[in-house]
C-alpha cells in the first residue's frame, strides 16, 4: 500500500475532512494481504487507482446550491434514462453504518474487479472473494445493487454490461443481512 | 362620530377590500372601524406561525372562513433547518375547530401536518372546501384518506411539493360515490399508484373539475381515458410521459388532447419520451403556463413544444397564481433553446431554469449567461427570473438590468460559490448594483458569486422597494449587513448563509428587526453574547439560537452561533422548541448567568 509507510505521520497530520470521514489509520486490514483473484494487477498504487476511479466530488456545503431535495431525486432518477455515454452513469452508493452516501460513475469501470476496488477505497473496507455458489466470502460486507425491477441483487452474478445497464443504485450490506444472502 | 355611517354600510364597503394591507390600514382608523372590521374579516394570512398565537387571532377575528399560515423559514427548503424544529399545525387546527366551525379554507406552507390534524379537520369543519399544503410534511396517505372520506363539500386538494409518507394509493378510493364537488386535485408529489378505475370514476362524476395534476405513477396509456372524461380541464399535469413503443397510444393521446380546448397550464412530464410531445400540440395554443422542470427533454424538442405555445405568459390575478410558473425548465434547454423563446413567446412574464446536475464538477449542458441576456432583451414583459448557471459577468448583468427595468423578482444562482465575473475575474458587485439601480420595483433578490461589501452599498442606496433578500458567501465585514439593514426601507425577510457578518451591524440595527418579519443567519459570525444582548434589549423579538453542538453555554460567549433566527412576535417565546433551539430572553439571560 502506498500509504502504509506514511501511516505514522498521517496520524499526527492535521487535515480537513468531511465529518464522518474515517481516519486512514483505522483501516482494519490492509487489502493487499487478502487473496482475491478478482483484484486488478498490483503495479498500480492506490493513489493512482483513486484518480482513475470515481472523481472525488467537491466538498458540498449543506444548503448549497439551493436546490430542493425532491428536485434532486427527480434528476437522479432521470439521469439513468439519459444518454449515458455522454453523461456518465452516476449511481448512489450507500454503506451500512456510514453517515452519508456517495456517488460513483459506473461507466468509468470496465469490469467488476475495478468497481470493487473503487468501492473498497471509497469506504475503507474490504470485500472478500466472490464465488457463484457462496457470494462474497471472507468479510462481513457484501456489495448489492438495486435493479430496474426494484430488486436487490448481489453484485457479480450477471455479465458486466448487463449489470451496468440495470444497476440503479448500490448498497454495501454488512453483518447479519449478509449471511442471509450467503445462504441462498 | 358614531352616527356617521351605520355599521352595516361600513361592513358592506369593507367587503370590497380584499388585500390584507388595506384591511389592516382600515382597522387603524378609529376604534369603531377596528371593531367593525374585525367582525367582518373572513380571510387571514399569518406569515409566521410563531409571530402570533391561535388564541390571539381567534380573539380578534371571530368570524374567519379562510386561513393561510406559513411555518418554517425559507432556508428549510435547502435542508438548513433540522428535523423537529417546529411549525406544527395541530395547535392551530384544534383551536380553530372550537372557534371556527364554518371554516372553509386552510392553506399551509412549510408546516408539519400530522394525520391526526387532517382527521380532526376533516371531521370538524362541515363546510370545508379548500386544502392547500405547500412544502409540508408529517402526514401519510392515511391522512389523505380521512380528507377524502369526510369532506363532503371539498373543492380543492392541492399537495404541492409535500413530503408524504406514502403507505398506499388506496386513499383516493375513499371519496364517496356521491362526491361530485371536486374542482382541483394536485397529487403530483405522491409516489404510489392510485386505483385507476377509482380515479376515472372520480373524474367522470366531478363536472367542475378544472385542475388535475397526476403523479408519476400514472402511466401515459391512462391519460386519454382521463382527458376524455374531463375535456373542461384548464390545468393538467401528466404522470410519466413515456411508454414502450405503442403507436396507438400516440393517436389516442392526440385525440384526447385535441378535445381539451380550455387547457392553459401543463406540467408533469416525468421520464419524458420526446416522441410523445407532439401529441400535445393541439392543446397548446391556449397554454400560458408550462412546467417542464421534471423533463429531461433536449433543447430542440423543448423549443418545438414552446413554439406551439404562442401565448405563454403568467396569470396575474392572485398571489398564488404568480407562483404558478410560466415556464419552468431544466437547463437542458440551453442557450439555444432560450434564444428561441422571445421569438415565440413575446408575453413571457416568468422564467425558471433549474440545474440538471447541480453537483457535477463540470457543466453538462451549454447554458450560460447568454441565454438569460437574450430572454431579457426579447421578452418585454419578463418580470420574474430564477436562473441557475455556472458563469456570469458584470456586463451581462448590466445588460439585463438595462433591458428589463420592470423586473420584480431576480434570483440568480451561480453554482460555484464565490465565482467571480468569468471575463474579468472581478467581483459581481457592479452587476448586481445595476440590477437594483435600474429595477426600481424589485421586490425580491437572491444573489450569488463573488460579492464584496460594495454590493451592499448599492443595495442599501437603491433597493428601496426590496422586501426579500437572500445572500450566501458574500461580503467582507459588518458594513455590508449594516448597509442592508439601514438602507432597505421595505425589507421584510432577510436570509443569510456563510457570510462574515457579526455582532456590530446586528446590534446597531436592532430596532429595524421589529419592522421585519424575520431574519435568518447561518454560518455567520454572530456571537452568543450578542444574541443574549439582543434578546434582552428587544422583548418584542424572539431571538432564537439554533445549535446542534449543544447548549451555547458550553462554549465561550464570543463563540459564533451556528444558526440564528430572529422574528417579531406578540406571542412571546415558543413553548414547543426542540432541544437544539434556545430563545434569548430576559428570563433566560438571568437563569443562565
Amino acid at each position: 500500500m502506498a500509504y502504509e509507510n506514511d501511516m505514522n505521520l498521517k496520524a499526527t497530520e492535521l487535515r480537513l475532512g468531511l465529518p464522518g470521514t474515517i481516519d486512514e489509520s483505522q483501516i482494519k486490514e490492509p487489502s493487499f494481504l487478502k487473496s482475491n483473484n478478482k483484484r486488478s494487477s498490483g503495479d498500480m498504487d492506490n493513489s493512482a487507482n483513486e484518480d482513475e476511479c470515481s472523481p472525488v466530488p467537491k466538498a458540498q456545503v449543506v444548503g448549497w446550491p439551493p436546490v430542493r431535495s425532491y428536485r434532486k431525486n427527480v434528476l437522479q432518477q432521470q439521469k439513468k434514462n439519459f444518454d449515458s455515454d455522454v453523461l456518465g452513469m452516476y449511481v448512489k452508493v450507500s454503506m451500512d453504518g456510514a453517515p452519508y452516501l456517495r456517488k460513483i460513475d459506473i461507466k468509468v469501470y470496465k469490469n467488476y474487479p475495478d468497481l470493487l476496488v473503487a468501492l473498497e477505497n471509497m469506504f475503507k473496507f474490504s470485500i472478500g472473494v466472490y464465488s457463484e455458489r457462496e457470494g462474497y466470502n471472507g468479510s462481513e460486507y457484501a456489495p448489492t445493487y438495486e435493479d430496474k425491477d426494484g430488486d436487490w441483487m448481489l453484485v457479480g452474478d450477471v455479465p458486466w454490461d448487463m449489470f451496468v445497464n440495470s444497476c440503479k443504485r448500490l448498497r454495501i450490506m454488512k453483518g447479519s443481512e449478509v449471511k442471509g444472502l450467503g445462504c441462498l | 362620530m358614531a352616527y356617521s355611517f351605520p355599521e352595516e354600510v361600513l361592513e358592506y364597503v369593507f367587503a370590497f377590500l380584499s388585500s390584507h394591507k388595506d384591511r389592516n390600514a382600515v382597522s387603524l382608523v378609529c376604534k369603531s372601524w377596528y371593531e367593525i372590521e374585525r367582525w367582518c374579516r373572513r380571510r387571514i394570512f399569518i406569515g409566521n406561525c410563531y409571530a402570533v398565537s391561535p388564541q390571539i387571532v381567534i380573539r380578534r377575528f371571530p368570524e374567519v372562513r379562510a386561513v393561510k399560515i406559513k411555518g418554517k423559514p425559507h432556508f428549510a427548503d435547502f435542508n438548513l433547518v433540522p428535523e423537529g424544529w417546529g411549525a406544527y399545525v395541530y395547535p392551530w387546527i384544534s383551536a380553530m375547530v372550537r372557534s371556527y366551525p364554518w371554516l372553509e379554507e386552510i392553506k399551509l406552507k412549510r408546516m408539519v401536518v400530522t394525520d391526526e390534524s387532517l382527521e380532526l379537520l376533516s371531521k370538524s369543519f362541515k363546510n370545508f372546501k379548500v386544502l392547500v399544503l405547500s412544502s409540508c410534511e408529517g402526514f401519510t396517505t392515511d391522512g389523505l384518506a380521512s380528507i377524502a372520506a369526510n369532506c363532503r363539500n371539498l373543492r380543492e386538494l392541492d399537495l404541492r411539493e409535500c413530503e408524504v409518507e406514502d403507505l398506499s394509493g388506496h386513499w383516493l378510493s375513499h371519496f364517496p360515490d356521491n362526491f361530485t364537488s371536486l374542482v382541483s386535485l394536485n397529487m403530483s408529489c405522491l409516489g404510489s399508484e392510485v386505483s385507476f378505475s377509482a380515479l376515472e370514476r372520480l373524474v367522470s362524476r366531478c363536472p367542475n373539475l378544472r385542475t388535475l395534476r397526476l403523479n408519476r405513477a400514472v402511466p401515459v396509456e391512462k391519460l386519454p381515458n382521463l382527458l376524455r372524461r374531463a375535456p373542461q380541464l384548464v390545468e393538467f399535469g401528466t404522470g410519466a410521459y413515456s411508454a414502450e413503443n405503442q403507436t396507438d397510444i400516440f393517436s389516442n393521446l392526440v385525440e384526447a388532447f385535441s378535445g381539451c380546448k380550455h387547457l392553459k397550464s401543463l406540467s408533469g412530464f416525468w421520464d419524458v419520451d420526446p416522441a410523445y410531445l407532439p401529441a400535445m400540440y393541439y392543446a397548446c395554443t391556449g397554454i400560458t403556463s408550462l412546467n417542464l422542470s421534471n423533463a429531461t427533454v433536449q433543447s430542440p424538442d423543448l423549443v418545438e413544444l414552446i413554439i406551439q405555445c404562442p401565448n405563454l405568459k403568467c396569470l396575474w390575478r392572485e398571489r398564488e397564481l404568480i407562483e404558478d410558473m410560466t415556464t419552468q425548465v431544466l437547463d437542458y434547454i440551453e442557450d439555444a433553446g432560450l434564444k428561441a423563446l422571445p421569438s415565440y413567446c413575446k408575453d413571457l412574464q416568468e422564467l425558471r431554469v433549474f440545474p440538471s446536475d447541480p453537483y457535477g464538477a463540470e457543466p453538462n449542458v451549454s447554458l450560460t449567461e447568454q441565454g438569460l441576456v437574450t430572454v431579457s432583451a426579447g421578452c418585454p414583459k419578463l418580470q420574474s427570473v430564477l436562473y441557475f448557471c455556472r458563469q456570469m459577468s458584470n456586463a451581462a448583468l448590466i445588460t439585463i438590468a438595462r433591458n428589463r427595468p420592470n423586473l420584480i423578482r431576480f434570483r440568480l444562482c451561480i453554482i460555484d460559490p464565490q465565482a467571480p465575473d468569468y471575463l474579468t475575474l472581478e467581483p459581481l458587485d457592479t452587476g448586481f448594483g445595476a440590477i437594483v439601480e435600474h429595477c426600481k420595483e424589485l421586490l425580491r433578490l437572491s444573489m450569488s458569486g463573488l460579492l464584496t461589501d460594495r454590493v451592499f452599498e448599492y443595495i442599501g442606496t437603491h433597493a428601496k422597494k426590496l422586501e426579500m433578500l437572500s445572500i450566501a458567501f458574500a461580503g467582507d465585514s459588518d458594513l455590508g449587513l449594516h448597509n442592508v439593514l439601514s438602507g432597505c426601507e421595505s425589507l421584510r425577510k432577510l436570509e443569510i448563509m456563510d457570510c462574515p457578518f457579526g455582532d456590530k451591524a446586528l446590534l446597531a440595527n436592532a430596532a429595524k428587526l421589529e419592522t421585519m418579519r424575520s431574519l435568518w443567519m447561518s454560518s455567520c459570525s454572530v456571537s452568543y453574547g450578542a444574541c443574549k444582548l439582543l434578546g434582552q434589549k428587544m422583548p418584542k423579538l424572539n431571538v432564537e439560537v439554533m445549535d446542534e453542538r449543544g447548549h451555547p453555554d458550553s462554549r465561550p460567549e464570543t463563540c459564533p452561533v451556528e444558526k440564528l433566527y430572529i422574528y417579531r412576535t406578540v406571542a412571546g417565546p415558543r413553548v414547543d422548541k426542540p432541544n437544539f433551539v434556545w430563545t434569548m430572553d430576559e428570563d433566560a439571560v438571568l437563569r443562565l448567568s
